[in-house]
């Protein structure tokens, strides 16, 4: 594990701290953007080209822009409560025990997992033979989650009708 | 830590818990749903990790399985956000404290 697997844990930690934690709507999509640029580094550091980049076009091309979007549309000012819930010591306690969990079963499962890395060869040729292929059903279904979640979104985010209210 | 999938681990872990709390302690809708997408992709970090530290990469199935997360994921924000839109304009806020018209 060289300085490169630091550096981007670093980078994609602080974006993600940022973003739970900035006031600002916008500054906080700003932060979750950089910590979805830290993943897709992630991504390619672990020779997952394909999925890195997916990362990039989807989550920095898409999400992101469809979140600011949203921030927009909604146009919310701080609220002069603060900007966290009232009962957010609960949160904050079911995350850090969660947390704890998940990093116990981490180290206590630590001299179980594989250490040698063969790397593997794999190009986008054989991503799109696997895909229609061995993973043509889920890419079908896929497909059609897609489209109804397109159709839902823009129907539910229609106007109203006056009167139905 | 003697495997290198150790630390993915541990930072994939720490991603989903920054993602709950923000989840459970912010107000704002679209924060909550910022922080489902960062539980979601600590996910996606975690099967990519095992994929390449597996004993039979070729067979794609992690890689496969973050892909299809990652296009689940994008739905999920794009039905989600034009809710928050829908409840916008409905209530007029966005702070999940307020919308408390279903409590008892």
């Amino acid at each position: 594990m060289g300085i490169t697997f630091y550096l981007i844990a670093a980078i994609t930690l602080a974006g993600a701290l940022a973003a739970m934690t900035l006031k600002h709507l916008i500054h906080a999509a700003l932060a979750v953007t950089v910590a979805f640029a830290g993943l897709a580094l992630f991504f390619l550091n672990l020779d997952a080209q394909f999925a890195g980049f997916a990362q990039i076009l989807i989550y920095i091309g898409a999400v992101a822009i469809l979140i600011v979007f949203a921030i927009l549309l909604t146009r919310s000012e701080l609220p002069k409560e603060g900007v966290f819930s009232r009962t957010w010591f609960v949160g904050l306690a079911i995350a850090a025990g969660i947390f704890a969990v998940l990093g116990w079963a981490v180290i206590a499962s630590a001299h179980a997992l594989p250490s040698e890395a063969t790397t593997p060869s794999v190009n986008v040729h054989d991503i799109g033979v696997a895909l229609v292929g061995r993973y043509v059903l889920p890419l079908e279904i896929v497909a059609l989650l897609l489209t109804a979640a397109t159709i839902g979104a823009v129907i539910v985010a229609l106007h109203e009708k006056e009167g139905t209210k | 830590m003697g495997s290198p999938l150790t630390g993915y681990l541990v930072v994939a872990a720490l991603l989903f818990s920054i993602g709950l709390a923000g989840a459970l302690v912010r107000r704002n809708a679209i924060m909550v749903l910022i922080g489902i997408e960062l539980m979601l992709n600590a996910a996606n970090l975690n099967f990519i990790a095992f994929w390449r530290y597996s004993p039979h990469p070729e067979a794609l199935t992690g890689m496969m399985f973050a892909v299809f997360s990652i296009a689940v994921a994008a739905a999920e924000a794009a039905v989600g956000l034009g809710l928050v839109i829908a409840v916008y304009r409905h209530a007029q806020t966005t702070d999940l404290d307020k919308l408390n018209r279903m409590k008892g």
